[in-house]
């Protein structure tokens, strides 16, 4: 059975269409869910995908955070639906509180476009179940505001419980530094680029996987990563929601 | 009812990373200006809400500042009084 998986779509969205082929290559129905609608339809998933919803005007997802559908998110997220915010969509979470920090502007200003490498530091979640063996992998980035921010207190806790999901790392897999590493782009503190909520059923992400989902766009690095979620969603549909999170993290000691 | 014109100041939070408040600062030098610093780039949003008195209206702006206007993580905000009250009904 293939899951059924919906990608919302706000006014200002511009990766929808990519997220929704990006999550049928990995094997998933995906459907396409209005900004205005109450209710999922059901979906087992929800992926917020990249853009500059309602033009980003104010914060970048702040207004988007304010629309129905994403009551409708919240709602499942806390019923321990999965979740997965790409770049815009990751801007939407952190402002949602559906996952903890902020994305402030680039630290060298500029909008970046072009590719990095990540690495995922947890490969037990729904996330990167499928990700293999943590090398780096190489997908681009499209933001003017992707620079990781958590207070200290955050920052521990997020690392102490092995929430922080991907790090921006060199072509080798050493992890970047912050500031005037080029392997860390925005310098986001300590190299983050994804994280995951307490209970491991909602992530966000800057880079993009659905960018790199087809060798023909010179990488199938992210492909994994939508693999993984659609049998986390498979799975999650299978079983009802309530497991959708029994792959939560547990504290892995700092 | 009346309306009452309000502004809200919207600033990183000390400590935060402000890269524009930094590009302004490395500006500086182009314009020959020295003995600026701390410069700190935010955002000021105004707005008039019609309500019965102005602590009810301050009390609508004290929610939109803190939900909408400002992310409480990052930025820090100040309330403004901008306008003499405009009675309703003329």
């Amino acid at each position: 059975m293939s899951a059924r998986i919906g990608v919302v779509v706000f006014p200002g969205s511009n990766c929808d269409r990519d997220t929704l082929r990006g999550l049928e290559l990995a094997g998933a129905e995906a459907v396409p869910l209005w900004h205005e609608q109450g209710s999922l339809d059901g979906v087992a998933a929800v992926v917020l995908p990249g853009g500059f919803a309602y033009g980003d005007y104010l914060r970048a997802g702040v207004i988007a955070r304010f629309s129905p559908v994403m009551k409708a998110v919240s709602a499942f997220a806390g019923a321990g639906g999965l979740v997965l915010g790409i770049c815009n969509g990751f801007q939407v979470l952190a402002e949602a509180g559906l996952v903890p920090g902020a994305l402030l502007r680039n630290r060298g200003l500029r909008f970046l476009g072009r590719d990095v490498r990540i690495s995922a530091e947890r490969l037990d979640t729904p996330f990167t179940s499928l990700v293999g063996d943590g090398r780096p992998l190489r997908m681009p980035i499209a933001h003017g505001e992707g620079c990781y921010f958590a207070d200290e207190a955050t920052l521990g806790e997020l690392e102490r419980e092995g929430r922080i999901l991907f790090r921006y790392v060199d072509a080798s897999g050493r992890r970047a530094g912050e500031a005037g590493d080029p392997a860390n782009p925005n310098g986001s503190l300590q190299a983050i680029a994804g994280v995951l909520n307490a209970r491991g059923n909602v992530a966000g992400l800057m880079p993009h996987p659905e960018r790199a989902a087809d060798r023909l766009l010179g990488s199938d690095d992210g492909l994994p990563i939508l693999r993984s979620l659609v049998e986390a969603a498979s799975r999650a549909a299978r079983q009802g929601l309530d497991s959708a999170a029994e792959r939560a993290p547990v504290a892995v000691g700092a | 009812m009346s309306e009452h014109r309000f502004a809200v100041n919207v600033l990183p939070k000390p400590g935060i990373l402000d890269p524009q408040g930094r590009a302004v600062e490395g500006s500086l030098g182009h314009l020959g200006v020295e003995g600026v610093s701390r410069v700190r780039v935010g955002r000021r949003v105004e707005l008039s809400v019609e309500a019965g008195s102005e602590v009810e209206a301050r009390a609508t702006v004290e929610r939109l500042a803190r939900e909408l206007f400002s992310n409480p993580l990052i930025e820090a905000f100040e309330i403004e009084r901008i306008d003499v009250l405009v009675e309703a009904g003329r």
